[in-house]
Order: C-alpha cells, then sequence, then structure tokens
C-alpha cells in the first residue's frame, strides 16, 4: 500500500472525516453565537448548554414519546429556541444597554445551573441515542458511515442556507441594518425588539439542531455543551465576530485542522486550535474575517 | 381656529427631552399644516435635531405632545409612530455599510400606499441608478444623501423629517436636493426641515421657526425673510 509521508490513507482520510464532522459542529455553533453578538450585543455562553438541552430534547422526544430521530431534527430546535425567547424576554433584554460582560456572565451562570440541573436529573455518564442511519458505503480508500456523511452534508446545507437569509434576503438586510443602527431601522417601521427576540431564539435553535445531529454521533450528556464551548469560542476569536461565512469557513477549516494535526502529531491535537488562536489574536486581534471596529 | 387645527399635520406642545441627566428641550412648540415647507433654524447645539428625534419617537425620554393629525404619539414607539406615515432622514444620513445601494433603497417598509414608484426616484436621482450594487458607504457624500432621501420617499409617508439635508454638500447637489423639496411639495408631501444654511431654507420653505436652547423663540414667514435677514443672521450667529 502506498503511504502519504507515513501515513496510511485510511488513517489521514479517517481523521480528516472526523476532523470535518468536527468542524460541522464548530461552524453551526459559531455561526449562532455570531448572529446573536451581531443583533444582541450578547456573548452567548449558554450557547454550549442549549446545543446539550436539544441533544436531550431529541433523547426525551424518543423515550418518552416515542418521536424518531427525523422528528425530533424539527422538534427539538423549535422547543429549546422557544426557551431561548423565554429567557431573552425574561432576562437578556435588561441588559443589552450595558456592558458585554453582563450578558456572558448572565448566560454563564445561567449554563451552570442548567448543565446542574441535568446532571442531577441525568447523570453525567451519557445516554446512548440510536443511529438512525446505520450502515456506510466503502469508498476504496476509506470507510464512509452514512450518519457521519449526513452530518456533513446536513450541517453545510443548514449554514450555506443561514448565510444566504442573512446576506441575500430582504429579512437578512432588516438583520444586518438592525445590527448597524437597531434605533434608525425601528424608526423606519420595523419591530426591532420582537427582532431581536426571534433572532435569539433562532441562533438557540441552531444550536440545538446541532445537539440533535450530534446525538446519535456521540452519547448524549450534560457535559457535551461545555466540552464542546471553549473551543468554539476559540473557533469564533479566531473566525472573528462580524462575518457570516466567516463563521462557516473558519468553523470546517480549523475542524479540518484538528485532524490532520490528529495524524501528523498527535500530541498537539486538542491544543492546535487555540495555538492557531494566540497566533490569529497577534497577527489579526480582530479575526481572519473580522473588521476592526 | 378649529379650521387651523384641521389642516395641522404636526402639532408639538411644550415638549420637552433628555439625554440621561441633561435636559435638552425646553418646551418646543410649533405646528407644521398640512403640504407645508416648515423649517427648524437654528445654531449648533439648539436641539434641532434632538426635537426631530422626539418627535419620530427615537429620543424616548420625552414628554409634553406631539400630535400627528390629531394623535397623539408621545408615548408610541418610533416604529409605530413610522408605520402612522412620518419618516425621518438623519443628520448623519444612516446609509448602511452592509447593505448595498439597492438594499439601502428598499430597507424602509411601505407604511401606506401612494409613495414614489422607484422609477420616479431614479429619475430625481440618475446617480443611484448606476450604483444599485455597489457598498451603499461606497458612494459619495451627495449620493449618500440622495439615497437617504429616496429610500423615504418610497414608503407613503407623508410627512417627512429632513435634518439638515444640505450640510457639506457642493452647490450643485445643494439645488438639486431643493428642486427636490420642491417637487416633494407640489407633490402634497409635508415636510419638517432643519437648516443652518437660511439662504437654502428661504428657497423651498413656507415658514421658519428659529430655534434656541431647546425652544422656539421666534417664527418668521418666508414672505418676511427678506426684511429680517439682519435679525436672523443675529439668531444663526453667522
Ligand atoms: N446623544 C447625546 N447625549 C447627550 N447630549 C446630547 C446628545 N446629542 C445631543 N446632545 C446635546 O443636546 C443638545 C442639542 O443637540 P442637537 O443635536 O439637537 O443640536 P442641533 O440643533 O441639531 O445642532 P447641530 O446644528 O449641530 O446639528 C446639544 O447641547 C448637544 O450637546
Ligand atoms: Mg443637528
Amino acid at each position: 500500500m502506498f503511504e502519504l509521508l507515513g501515513v496510511p490513507p485510511q488513517a489521514l482520510f479517517g481523521q480528516l472525516l472526523l476532523g470535518l464532522i468536527n468542524g460541522a459542529f464548530y461552524a453551526m455553533m459559531s455561526l449562532g453565537l455570531a448572529v446573536i453578538f451581531g443583533l444582541l450585543n450578547v456573548i452567548n455562553f449558554t450557547h454550549g448548554a442549549q446545543y446539550m438541552m436539544g441533544a436531550f430534547c431529541a433523547w426525551m422526544l424518543l423515550e418518552w414519546a416515542g418521536i424518531p430521530y427525523w422528528g425530533a431534527l424539527v422538534l427539538a430546535p423549535v422547543i429549546v429556541g422557544l426557551t431561548g425567547i423565554v429567557l431573552e424576554r425574561l432576562f437578556l433584554r435588561r441588559l443589552y444597554h450595558l456592558d458585554h460582560l453582563y450578558g456572558l456572565l448572565l448566560t454563564f451562570g445561567l449554563s451552570l445551573i442548567v448543565e446542574g440541573l441535568f446532571r442531577r436529573e441525568f447523570g453525567s455518564s451519557g445516554l446512548p441515542y440510536g443511529n438512525p442511519m446505520p450502515g456506510g458505503t466503502n469508498l476504496g480508500f476509506m470507510f464512509l458511515p452514512h450518519y457521519r456523511a449526513w452530518i456533513i452534508v446536513f450541517s453545510l446545507a443548514i449554514c450555506l442556507a443561514t448565510w444566504f437569509v442573512i446576506e441575500r434576503t430582504k429579512l437578512g438586510s432588516y438583520l444586518r441594518a438592525a445590527t448597524e443602527r437597531p434605533e434608525l431601522v425601528q424608526a423606519f417601521g420595523i419591530n426591532v425588539p420582537r427582532m431581536i427576540t426571534l433572532t435569539y431564539g433562532f441562533g438557540v435553535g441552531l444550536a440545538a439542531l446541532a445537539g440533535v445531529l450530534a446525538a446519535p454521533a456521540y452519547n448524549v450528556s450534560p457535559v457535551m455543551g461545555s466540552n464542546l464551548i471553549i473551543v468554539v469560542f476559540a473557533v469564533v476569536v479566531i473566525g472573528g465576530m462580524g462575518s457570516i461565512m466567516g463563521s462557516i469557513v473558519t468553523g470546517f477549516a480549523l475542524g479540518i485542522v484538528e485532524g490532520l494535526t490528529k495524524v501528523f502529531y498527535p500530541e498537539a491535537s486538542s491544543t492546535v486550535i487555540f495555538i492557531v488562536m494566540a497566533i490569529v489574536l497577534l497577527l489579526r486581534p480582530a479575526g481572519l474575517f473580522g473588521t476592526q471596529r | 381656529m378649529a379650521d387651523r387645527a384641521s389642516d395641522a399635520e404636526l402639532e408639538v406642545a411644550g415638549l420637552h427631552g433628555h439625554y440621561g441627566e441633561s435636559h435638552v428641550l425646553h418646551g418646543m412648540a410649533f405646528e407644521v399644516r398640512k403640504g407645508e415647507v416648515v423649517t427648524l433654524l437654528g445654531r449648533n447645539g439648539a436641539g434641532k435635531t434632538t426635537t426631530l428625534k422626539a418627535v419620530m419617537g427615537i429620543l424616548r425620554s420625552r414628554s409634553g405632545s406631539v400630535r400627528f393629525r390629531g394623535a397623539e404619539l408621545i408615548a408610541e414607539p418610533s416604529n409605530r409612530i413610522a408605520r402612522m406615515g412620518i419618516a425621518f432622514c438623519p443628520e448623519e444620513r444612516g446609509i448602511f455599510a452592509s447593505l448595498n445601494v439597492y438594499e439601502n433603497l428598499m430597507l424602509p417598509p411601505e407604511v401606506k400606499p401612494g409613495g414614489l414608484p422607484l422609477d420616479e426616484i431614479y429619475k430625481l436621482f440618475p446617480n443611484l441608478k448606476e450604483r444599485l450594487g455597489s457598498q451603499g458607504t461606497k458612494l459619495s457624500g451627495g449620493e449618500q444623501q440622495m439615497l437617504a432621501i429616496g429610500r423615504i420617499l418610497r414608503t407613503g409617508a407623508t410627512l417627512l423629517l429632513l435634518d439638515e439635508p444640505t450640510e457639506g454638500l457642493a452647490p450643485v447637489i445643494v439645488q438639486q436636493i431643493g428642486a427636490t423639496i420642491r417637487l416633494l411639495k407640489e407633490r402634497g408631501f409635508t415636510v419638517l426641515l432643519v437648516e443652518q444654511n437660511f439662504r437654502f431654507a428661504s428657497t423651498v420653505a413656507d415658514r421658519h421657526y428659529v430655534v434656541e436652547h431647546g425652544r422656539v423663540v421666534d417664527m418668521i414667514p418666508n414672505a418676511a425673510v427678506g426684511e429680517n435677514v439682519a435679525k436672523i443672521e443675529a439668531y444663526l450667529g453667522v
């Protein structure tokens, strides 16, 4: 068998695939964070907990109501998105005029509470969730499980659809304009407070959707969100807060970088994203796609 | 009296406005009748912009009375005020950098039937039509002003609040904006115009209110501007 730089191709492509899958989650999560930060000026630290809630919601729908994966894929983001809307109405709304720090502290505190509640209820060892697309295809150079292919294709489609709506539609032009000057957009007759609420609900729904997507691939566990969110924040810092496409590209690219590092220098695989972050912060403090404000 | 009230499009009385602790408007009072072009003249910092923002509901801490066609606006949020048929063109123009020219132009939603069709806006401001795909803030200052005015003509709003539309623009563009305001008047729009350039104002307006320290101190009909030039110059400190 031929080898690439002393690495068997199965291992290389296998890690690339895992990297792409991680990247899919990074992209979906950082996309939601970017949209929320743009309009609400809040760094949504509960994003990880909301991802976890999405996975648990899918699990509960299956175990308690018999609703399978495909139903959960639609229902769980809606349900968790609605909890986001309540959260925005009750709490976040009161913080917009304050520094980012307050929103960060509130959402950080809330995520600890949510995680604690789930850990108390379900333990921290994790619950299994059945794979809705068992089997796979042998591509010759590697074995491609169907569900993994689905994660990549589906998340890419969701990311691109979100990009399209924000950058190319009328609704998106309201969102972009309100991100720049909410008071003027409101003075044109648009109900900006309602738009903010719905945007937060959408961002949270996106996190929950990522959670549902993750459920069959990993265990459903109360800590799954806090493990992910730290890396996602690094991704956001690297990509820069401003750009939608930036979040998507950076998310997938860093997943791949992580995968490749696992092949060529496994010792650094869990830190490579943070090393990239440090370098980017030194050279381009606003991030690769961000604009200096 | 009854007749006067019935054709008043905008009636402002005892209007107070604050930015946090600082009290900026001290009982502004004026009215604009249907189809009139009325200016607020005054020095820098007199409170002209703040008055427009208070009418529009962008300034939240306001009190007193602002009536539009008899309906009280003082407690309404700005989106509701816009929906009643009032549109605002801000002093700094408010062109969005993340929107192209076309998106900027189409941003304000239609609030009433009867706005100017796009064709007519392009006829007024041909420059815009050639730059539809450009980033909004890549336009020249004059083009941005045309865009800022053009986009509120589409919406069907009948009362237009224009904040210093000629500020910092070349004479030929000032003339173009003057012609636009006269055309709007012909079409039955009502305009409340903030200006420091009273020579320009006197070419478009019916009446002028002089604002000092957050209140109206004088009203001069346009016909009387000629004999009051010295007084107006003293008010404006020019
Ligand atoms: N955002 C703000 N916060 C605090 N004070 C403000 C703010 N905006 C304006 N002011 C103050 O309110 C007063 C009135 O300002 P305003 O902008 O209404 O004046 P103006 O008549 O429009 O002046 P100009 O001709 O320079 O545009 C000024 O003293 C100004 O310093
Ligand atoms: Mg002003």
